[in-house]
């Protein structure tokens, strides 16, 4: 090979030594925690941190999905570009939390058979992602409560008893600072903006809010990890008062909302999802599960 | 078997990065640390980004280019903590973005150890230099910009937009 080559070398390189060639459909040319020691810490129950690993993995996948699906559509090129690169840093977030998850359980699953080989009610997401937007108003709505979320979840794993969580978390939480302060000054542009625009934002807010307090609710998985899982009740006033000062510069007020019931308390952490899931999950695995294994 | 001329360090240490060609992996401080061991090098790399598709194709690089040097047993590993932060990039790396047109990040400003993030509601107070002319009359046109680490930029004096290589 000469120097000539040098301007393609990279993709050349990674054509002739891929071991895994699952391009077709997956990511599974790389191992996203290759080489890093993924032993699961003395006191912590692997199958535990495994399905709670799942669990933030599942909310950054299916809401990058979401908003991948706005690739193409966006009202502008420059806010094109900023959901395809937060798409892609949750996704990226997805892979790692998915690998970890496969590493901790034993089971050897990789973060392509647990994004593409399950089935909707092995999901373990919070139904806010799952759900799509009605317009621009309401993914910045969704964005915001969801990044500010996460920022506070993430924010307080950098401390938790897995380290593996720990980095990965510590890498994230730049990523999404990054996210919430897009988000949050789009709901200010919006709410501050026309009276069109004020109206849009306020009823993207509206059709959210109902899904705000499964956020804060703890799962029995979360509570069976103290100290490596985060206590999500304790991040609401994080989120109250970041939303709040948010919403007092886009001159809107906190909506009213009954937050959405599950079923005999189960809701997206415990498999239980709205419809919209089934439709999301058939397009996002539909290559995967028509080719299996499939190598190009 | 008498081992390569040249060390491995020096091989990694001269991959460019795929998406930034004019500037290496280790002026990026995506290259941390390469450690020969007998035969064997392992090469440790870090993401800038999690979702940084760059990884794959650096990670294929490094190999490819260390096995053409004479190192045939080579592994490359990731490591993610300490989290990449823009403050690795080296001077060198510097004035390689900026005679590329690409504004060089300025000084991350340190995440609080505790306690939440605070939130910014507006850009920063103080403009990114443009690149080309050197003036501060410049503006974000985007937050975001063609890969996860760079922001896009106008500048009112040669009116010529520019790429910025976040702060983070």
């Amino acid at each position: 090979m000469t120097d000539d080559d040098d301007e393609y070398g990279a993709y050349q390189a990674l054509a002739e030594e891929a071991e895994d060639h699952r391009w077709a459909f997956g990511t599974g040319f790389t191992d996203p925690l290759a080489g890093v020691d993924t032993t699961v810490p003395a006191g912590v129950d692997g199958a535990l941190l495994a399905a709670y690993c799942l669990m933030l993995g599942d909310d950054a996948l299916i809401y990058s999905h979401r908003l991948q699906q706005w690739v193409t559509r966006a009202p502008e090129l420059e806010e094109e570009t900023a959901l395809a690169n937060i798409a892609l840093d949750l996704l990226g977030q997805a892979r790692m939390l998915l690998a970890r998850a496969g590493r901790a359980d034993g089971s050897g699953r990789d973060e392509d058979d647990l994004a593409f080989l399950r089935d909707e009610g092995e999901f373990r997401n919070v139904r806010l992602v799952e759900r799509p937007d009605a317009d621009f108003a309401e993914l910045a709505g969704r964005l915001l409560v969801f990044s500010t979320w996460r920022l506070a979840l993430l924010g307080a794993l950098t401390a938790s008893r897995d380290p593996v969580l720990a980095a990965i978390a510590a890498k994230s939480v730049k990523e999404l600072a990054y996210h919430r302060d897009y988000a949050a000054r789009w709901v200010v542009r919006l709410g501050d903006g026309t009276d069109v625009s004020h109206a849009k934002i306020t009823a993207g807010l509206a059709a959210v809010w109902p899904l705000v307090d499964e956020l804060f609710t703890p799962h029995p998985i979360e509570l069976g990890l103290p100290g490596t899982a985060a206590d999500v009740r304790a991040l609401r006033g994080e989120f109250d008062t970041v939303l709040d000062t948010v919403l007092a510069a886009a001159t809107l007020d906190r909506p009213q909302a009954v937050p959405l019931a599950g079923l005999g308390g189960r809701t997206g952490r415990d498999g239980l999802h709205t419809e919209d899931l089934g439709y999301l999950l058939a397009e996002m695995q539909s290559v995967a599960r028509a080719l299996p294994g499939s190598t190009w | 078997m008498s081992p390569p001329p040249v060390p491995a360090a020096g091989i990694a240490a001269a991959v460019p990065d795929p998406e930034l060609p004019m500037v290496t992996v280790a002026d990026l401080g995506i290259l941390r640390q390469v450690r020969e061991d007998g035969g064997h090098v392992t090469v440790t790399i870090t993401p800038t980004y999690s979702g940084c598709p760059a990884l794959a194709e650096i990670s294929a690089d490094l190999s490819r280019r260390l096995r053409q040097a004479g190192y045939h047993d080579v592994t490359v590993r990731t490591e993610l903590s300490p989290p990449w932060t823009s403050d690795w990039i080296t001077a060198e790396g510097r004035r390689k973005l900026a005679a590329a047109g690409i504004a060089p990040p300025r000084p991350a400003g340190r995440l609080p150890a505790s306690g939440p993030v605070p939130l910014r509601l507006t850009a920063g107070p103080r403009p990114v230099p443009c690149p080309r002319c050197g003036s501060a009359r410049t503006r974000e046109t985007s937050a975001f910009s063609a890969t996860a680490c760079k922001s896009l930029h106008r500048c009112e004096e040669c009116h010529e937009p520019f790429e910025y290589v976040k702060e983070i």
